[in-house]
C-alpha cells in the first residue's frame, strides 16, 4: 500500500509529465491562458489518463506481449498502433457518455476532450507504463497521479499567465518566449520535490 | 501556393519564417526532453523528419479516397506506422541510442507536427509538394533542436557528441586538469525552456513581425 501511495506523489510531482518529461507542452502552451478551461482541461486528462492507462495495461499484457493470455505470438512491435487506437476510441466513448449522462461537464470540456487523443501525456504514460513495467494496480495509480501532476501544472501556469497582463515585458519576449521562461522556473521549483 | 511554390521556398519557409517550434508552437513535447546530448537530438532530428517527410507523402497519395468524417484515424494509423518502421530501425542498428531516447521515439506519433503538416497541408497538396514540405519543417525542427542540444551539451558537460571540447575540471593524480566547470542545471529539464524562450526572442527581434500581442 505504501509502495502505491510513494508512487502517485511520484508520478504526480517528482515525475511530472509536463515539467520533468514535457509532454502535453502543445496543448499546456496554448490551452493556458485563463484559469478556467486550463481547469477543464486538467479534468480531462486526469480522467483520460485514469482510464487509458489500465487499459493499455491490460492489452499490453493480455494480447500483445509473448507468450501472453490470448494470443501465442509476440506481437509487441505493434503496441503503438494499438494503443493510439485504445486512446481514440475511449476518448470517443467518454465524449458520448459524458454527452448522455453529464451534459455540463460535456459543455464545459467542449473542444478539449477530442484535443487530448493527440496530447503526448496521454500517450506518454502508456508507453512509460510499457516501459517501467507497471503491473494493473501500479498503472491505475500511475494513471491517475501523472494525469493530476500535469493539471496541476497547467492549472498554476495559467494562474502566473494571468498575471502577466499586467506586467512589462521586453517587447521580443511577449507572448511565447516569456511563457517558455515561466515553465523553465516553475520546473525548476518542481524539481524541488525530488527529495520526497 | 502548391504547384506555383518551389521546392526551395517549401524547404526554406518553415525553417526561418514560420518555424513549427518557434512560431507555431508545436511538436515541443518531444522537442525538449531529448536535447540533453547532441546525438540523441540529431536521432531524434532524423527521425521527425523521416516520418513527416513519408506520412505527408503517403496521406497526400490518397487524400482523394479519405472520407472526411474519418480522416483523422487514418492519419494516425499511417503516422503510427511509420513511426513503427523507424523505431524497429533504432532498435536493430542503433539500440543504445534506442534506449536512451525511451518513449520519445514512440510519443512522435503525436507530435503536433506530423499531424498538423498532414492535416494542414498533406491533404490538400500533391504527393511531391507534400514530401517536400514535410523534410522542410523537418528541418526547422531540427534546427531548434539541434541549437537546444548544442548548447546543452556544450556547458552541461562540456562535449559535443560525446566528444571532449572544454576540458572538465578535476584531479587526476593530484594534479588538477582542464579548466571547465560544467553547469549541471544545463542537464537538469528547466534549461531547456530556457534555452527555447532565448532563442524566441533572439529570432523575434530579428523578425518583429513575429510578435504576438500578448
Amino acid at each position: 500500500m505504501t509502495d502505491l501511495i510513494e508512487l502517485f506523489l511520484r508520478s504526480a510531482f517528482v515525475d511530472n509529465l509536463a515539467l520533468a518529461y514535457f509532454l502535453g507542452m502543445c496543448t499546456f502552451l496554448a490551452v493556458s491562458k485563463n484559469v478556467k478551461t486550463a481547469m477543464g482541461l486538467g479534468v480531462a486528462v486526469i480522467v483520460v489518463q485514469a482510464i487509458t492507462v489500465p487499459i493499455n495495461q491490460l492489452i499490453l499484457n493480455l494480447v500483445l506481449k509473448e507468450g501472453a493470455y490470448f494470443l501465442k505470438a509476440d506481437l509487441e512491435f505493434l503496441s503503438l498502433i494499438c494503443f493510439i487506437g485504445v486512446i481514440a476510441a475511449m476518448v470517443q466513448i467518454l465524449e458520448m457518455f459524458l454527452d448522455k449522462f453529464f451534459p455540463a461537464l460535456y459543455n464545459t470540456l467542449g473542444i478539449f476532450l477530442p484535443l487530448i487523443t493527440v496530447n503526448c501525456a496521454i500517450l506518454g504514460g502508456t508507453l512509460f507504463m510499457q516501459q517501467r513495467e507497471y503491473s494493473f494496480p501500479e498503472s491505475c495509480v500511475f494513471g491517475v497521479g501523472s494525469g493530476f501532476g500535469w493539471a496541476l501544472a497547467i492549472v498554476a501556469l495559467a494562474g502566473i499567465r494571468e498575471k502577466l497582463k499586467y506586467s512589462d515585458i521586453p517587447h521580443g519576449l511577449r507572448g511565447l518566449g516569456i511563457t517558455f521562461i515561466i515553465v523553465g522556473l516553475m520546473a525548476l521549483g518542481f524539481q524541488a520535490f525530488l527529495g520526497i | 501556393m502548391a504547384s506555383k511554390s518551389s521546392v526551395k521556398e517549401l524547404i526554406l519557409d518553415p525553417v526561418f519564417n514560420n518555424n513549427p517550434i518557434a512560431l507555431q508552437i508545436l511538436g515541443i513535447c518531444s522537442a525538449l526532453a531529448v536535447t540533453t546530448k547532441l546525438s540523441t537530438s540529431l536521432t531524434m532530428s532524423i527521425a521527425v523528419l523521416a516520418v513527416t517527410a513519408c506520412s505527408s507523402a503517403a496521406v497526400a497519395l490518397i487524400r482523394d479516397r479519405i472520407p472526411s468524417s474519418i480522416r483523422i484515424i487514418v492519419q494516425m494509423t499511417i503516422i503510427a506506422s511509420f513511426v513503427i518502421l523507424v523505431d524497429q530501425i533504432l532498435k536493430a542498428f542503433a539500440f543504445q541510442l534506442s534506449k536512451e531516447l525511451s518513449v520519445f521515439v514512440g510519443l512522435i506519433i503525436t507530435n503536433c507536427i506530423v499531424m498538423g503538416r498532414a492535416e494542414g497541408f498533406a491533404m490538400k497538396n500533391t504527393a511531391s509538394d507534400s514530401f517536400w514540405d514535410g523534410v522542410g519543417n523537418g528541418l526547422g525542427y531540427s534546427l531548434i533542436l539541434m541549437v537546444v542540444g548544442f548548447f546543452r551539451e556544450l556547458f552541461g558537460s562540456g562535449t559535443l557528441f560525446g566528444i571532449t571540447v572544454l576540458p572538465k575540471k578535476e584531479i587526476i593524480d593530484g594534479v588538477s586538469q582542464g579548466w571547465y566547470e560544467p553547469n549541471g542545471l544545463l542537464l537538469l529539464s528547466p534549461s531547456a525552456f530556457f534555452i527555447i524562450g532565448i532563442f524566441i526572442w533572439v529570432l523575434r527581434t530579428w523578425k518583429p513581425d513575429q510578435v504576438e500581442e500578448a
